[in-house]
């Protein structure tokens, strides 16, 4: 969303933080852009020279005694710089590492300095405000959250892209009206908010009027804008797995409870997901969780537990299902499915004999085919190749 | 050392220099390491020890910090990356939507794991978190050039392509 706007509206940006500067009489600003957007580099560039030329930035504005420039600077890759106090230490140069608040970064930001930071997407907005006064602006959107938002809207729906809503649009509206519903006419099952740390909203909540409060009680959060929709085919303890592989990666490394404690998070999912896990691994993996949230220094450690908190909550069911029947209701856990041949669908063509890499395959041509299960490394070949729906994925 | 390193490590010091620092105070120094670092990438397509000692002298920073913050963030790296960098994107819109069989596919066709480089110096695989382009999920990018929309099955046809390219 954020590299949109970059892309295709720098100056509505580079507009909003002079602005700012004016209001607070700051005289430099710094916009920290991803790596991973060398186009949005490239065009903020060009509009940062574009303004100076037309005296917009620079030394007295408009004639006034005001100045103001702004500088870019790139990131390398690290996840947590979008924490503020992280992203000041990236820009002056070092490790990317939290530190504690306060002091915040308005007393005590940059190189020691009262500091504002603000996202891309919030100064975007000040311009139309200011033209057309917060009367409109409260107009739109919900009284707690007014405005509208945008939504990166992606996973298993028909229509991707970015969605402009006023707040309070229902999550049932962007995924079914706009987002055109469920690919493949699958069952929709839970819709995926705020990026890698937030949680997983089942269809139950469907609709809820979206806004910052109301995705924070549904154990979620606004964050990012992210908007993932997930079918059927999803398991949801693997999402979870998924979400804290990232956070793991990421993790600076300062504070323990993130360190570490989202490590032995990602241990017991690993073991959920491959069959190996008891009940009282369900029981300690939730009160972890919520000691992280509590303990840990920065945003991204107090938010990583919330996908495994969300789904554990709303998917009760199938994290049991892991546990206690050893199945994988989704089909998605390699070691607790199973592959078998249906004798009365096989034709005995072969094909699945021949794709097979472990040769767990026996039968003769024309005639029902076997899979010896203790040989099966379940890579899934031969469902994949079977022509007939000969084979099942148990 | 080769003589076309040695020339690499040159235009990374003429690089510094033209940014006009000497004479200016530590902080504003420090203040362009990351800067510099992903000049020196660009340049070198990797920041071996010796570039890093270079910059860390250049800046005025300790040696051990320019490798603390080489180490930290994901963009560097210290070992060369293939002539063709397979970055298949790991993020959760590309993931929901297959693209972690796409890693595995490439990893079985190349025979090498995740950031190795094959025999002939061609791939290197790499997984990243979110290029960006979640519209076209699941994504792998081959060097510059993003390829959306994928299956297992265009993996074999993709580093075909890129051999033929090559050649």
């Amino acid at each position: 969303m954020d590299r949109s706007v970059l892309e295709g509206d720098p100056h509505s940006v580079i507009e909003g933080m002079a602005i700012a500067a004016y209001a607070i009489g700051a005289n430099q600003g710094y916009v920290y852009i991803r790596a991973e957007y060398p186009l949005a580099v490239k065009r903020l560039k060009n509009a940062i020279n574009q303004a100076k030329e037309y005296g917009l930035l620079g030394e007295n504005i408009f004639g006034t005694n005001f100045s103001f420039d702004l500088e870019i600077r790139l990131g390398a890759g690290a996840f947590v710089c979008g924490e503020e106090t992280a992203l000041l230490a990236s820009i002056e140069g070092y490790r990317g590492e939290p530190r504690t608040k306060p002091p915040f970064p308005a007393n005590k930001g940059l190189w020691g300095k009262p500091t504002i930071i603000n996202n891309v997407e919030t100064f975007a907005n000040i311009a139309p405000i200011m033209l057309r006064g917060a009367k409109w602006f409260r107009s739109l959107g919900t009284e707690k959250s007014p405005g509208t938002k945008v939504f990166a809207l992606a996973g298993k729906v028909n229509n991707v892209g970015l969605v402009e809503v006023p707040m309070g649009t229902t999550l049932r509206e962007v995924i079914f009206d706009i987002g055109g519903g469920i690919r493949d006419n699958k069952k929709f099952k839970a819709v995926q908010t705020g990026g890698p740390s937030g949680g997983c909203i089942p269809a139950e909540y469907l609709d809820t009027p979206i806004d910052f409060d109301t995705l924070t009680a549904l154990g979620s959060m606004m964050g990012s804008g992210g908007m993932i929709v997930m079918d059927e085919n999803t398991c949801m303890p693997d999402v979870a797995k998924f979400y804290l592989e990232f956070s793991v990666e990421e993790s600076c490394g300062k504070c323990t409870p993130c360190r570490i404690g989202n490590v032995r998070l990602l241990e017991t999912l690993d073991k959920i997901t491959s069959g190996r896990a008891t009940m009282e691994d369900l029981e300690r993996m939730k009160i972890l969780g919520k000691t992280i949230k509590d303990s840990a220094l920065c945003g991204l450690g107090q938010t990583s537990p919330n996908p495994i908190l969300s789904t554990m909550y709303y998917f009760k069911d199938e994290y049991e299902a892991h546990v206690l029947d050893k199945t994988c209701p989704a089909g998605v856990c390699k070691n607790l499915i199973t592959y078998k041949i249906d004798k009365d669908k096989c034709v005995g063509c072969t094909a699945c004999a021949r794709v097979c890499p472990v040769e767990a395959i026996s039968g003769s041509i024309k005639n029902p085919h076997e899979i010896d299960q203790e040989v099966c490394i379940k890579c899934g070949a031969c469902y994949a190749t079977c022509r007939f729906g000969a084979i099942e994925k148990i | 050392m080769s003589v076309e390193l040695e020339s690499k490590f040159k235009q990374v010091e003429e690089y510094i220099d033209s940014l006009n620092l000497e004479g200016k105070d530590k902080v504003t120094k420090r203040s362009y390491l990351i800067h510099v670092l992903h000049k020196a990438q660009e340049i070198i397509g990797y920041l071996p020890i010796e570039v890093q000692k270079i910059i860390a002298k250049k800046l005025d920073v300790h040696a051990s910090d320019v490798y603390g913050v080489v180490t930290f963030y994901n963009f560097f790296s210290m070992k060369p990356k293939g002539k063709y960098p397979i970055n298949v994107c790991l993020g959760t819109a590309c993931y929901v939507r297959g693209s972690g069989e796409i890693l595995e596919e490439f990893k079985k066709q190349l025979g090498i794991k995740e950031n190795e480089t094959t025999g002939d110096g061609l791939f290197s695989i790499h997984a990243v978190r979110c290029v960006g382009a979640c519209g076209l999920a699941p994504v792998v990018m081959i060097g510059d050039e993003v390829h959306g929309r994928l299956t297992t099955k265009d993996v074999k046809r993709l580093i075909k392509e890129y051999r033929e390219k090559d050649k």
